[in-house]
């Protein structure tokens, strides 16, 4: 009877939509960026599977389902670019060449780092694209024999450091340009520094869904020259 | 026009990145092709923001739900990463100010040689 619980797929799609109800309630509880629902979600289910003793296999049965979503939310991200044509049209140049210099930074910064200290292959070639959003740097990671799990766990340090710190950043290198300092934003921390910028303001909330996107495609091109 | 309608659009350009990728010579994420397909589509005027409306809406609003099966992935591969995980948090945020600052201060300086070439400088508020 147990068996036949844990190996049909709604194990892991119930598991998965409780655990991410969990997640945003403590979210909403403590009011603090860095209580992430996702990593509160995941966390909680990995402690649930190893305190019963439940396989991950198991719990991938209905996951995969889930994961599969990525696809369609990565196509979707099209819509954000197209809804800011408007900006890119006027910033293109620099926009562009900003987010190449941004993607190309992080990607040898990472290797380079991980080089350094002798970080084993899977492991770099997962954090390589911490700065893209987690739907492409899950995607990129994978396609290089990476592990995703490690990617979204990458994406997640950056896009926390940086929607935490912009302002700090922003203020020690002088950035004083909104458009910069959206894209920075954005380079960096993605989505979850876009809540961010657009906090700080709405040009910057643009440009920094913009470099979103951007710095996404870029390091998807860069990556498969590795 | 209908939610599955908007699905069967989204769908559709999914599988076309994945033959798309498939057919290339090298590895590229398929949904990244996807994007670029839609990018296309949208830009062209072939698609149109409000065929896919209500999907866009709500994967955006719950975009992170998608991610978490991925991060329990990490359970699988945990014995790779422990050995090194303070290096791996070090490493993952050191490198977020250093991409700040390589791409901030690169498009402020293509913004200023714009400024100065007189090439239409844009004020900036």
């Amino acid at each position: 009877m147990f068996e036949a619980v844990t190996t049909t797929p709604f194990f892991g799609l119930t598991l998965s939509a409780v655990a991410w109800c969990f997640g945003c309630w403590v979210r909403k509880k403590t009011g603090s960026i860095l209580c992430n629902p996702m990593i509160f979600a995941g966390g909680g289910i990995i402690l649930f599977l190893a305190l019963t003793g439940i396989p991950y296999e198991r719990y991938a049965i209905g996951g995969d389902f889930i994961k599969m979503l990525l696809g369609p939310v990565t196509v979707l991200l099209a819509f954000n670019i197209y809804n800011h044509r408007k900006a890119l049209g006027e910033y293109f140049v620099p926009v562009v060449i900003g987010c190449f210099v941004g993607s190309v930074t992080s990607i040898l910064s990472i290797l380079g780092l991980c080089w350094l200290f002798g970080i084993d292959r899977v492991l770099a070639v997962s954090m390589m694209p911490k700065s893209c959003t987690t739907a492409i740097a899950i995607g990129i990671a994978e396609s290089k024999g990476g592990v995703g799990g490690i990617a979204a766990a990458g994406v997640v340090v950056a896009g926390l450091s940086g929607a935490i710190f912009a302002p700090v950043f922003a203020k020690i290198f002088r950035v004083k340009d909104p458009v910069a300092e959206g894209l920075a934003i954005g380079a960096c921390s993605h989505a979850l520094g876009t809540t961010r910028a657009m906090e700080i303001g709405q040009l910057q909330g643009a440009m920094s869904s913009i470099a979103i996107c951007l710095c996404g495609i870029i390091s998807s091109v860069v990556c498969m020259f590795i | 026009m209908s939610v599955i309608a908007e699905l069967a659009l989204i769908f559709g350009v999914c599988l076309g990145g994945e033959i798309i990728a498939a057919l290339l010579p090298v590895q590229f994420p398929a949904s990244v092709i996807g994007l670029f397909l839609l990018i296309i589509l949208l830009f062209t005027g072939i698609i149109k923001t409000r065929h896919i409306q209500r999907v866009t809406e709500f994967f955006m609003a719950n975009m992170a739900f998608v991610f978490v099966p991925a991060c329990v992935s990490v359970m699988e591969q945990y014995h790779l990463i422990r050995p090194q995980l303070l290096v791996f948090l070090l490493i993952c945020f050191l490198t977020t100010p250093l991409v700040y600052l390589a791409t901030a201060w690169t498009v402020q300086g293509i913004m200023a040689l714009r400024r100065r070439k007189g090439k239409g400088g844009k004020q900036n508020v």
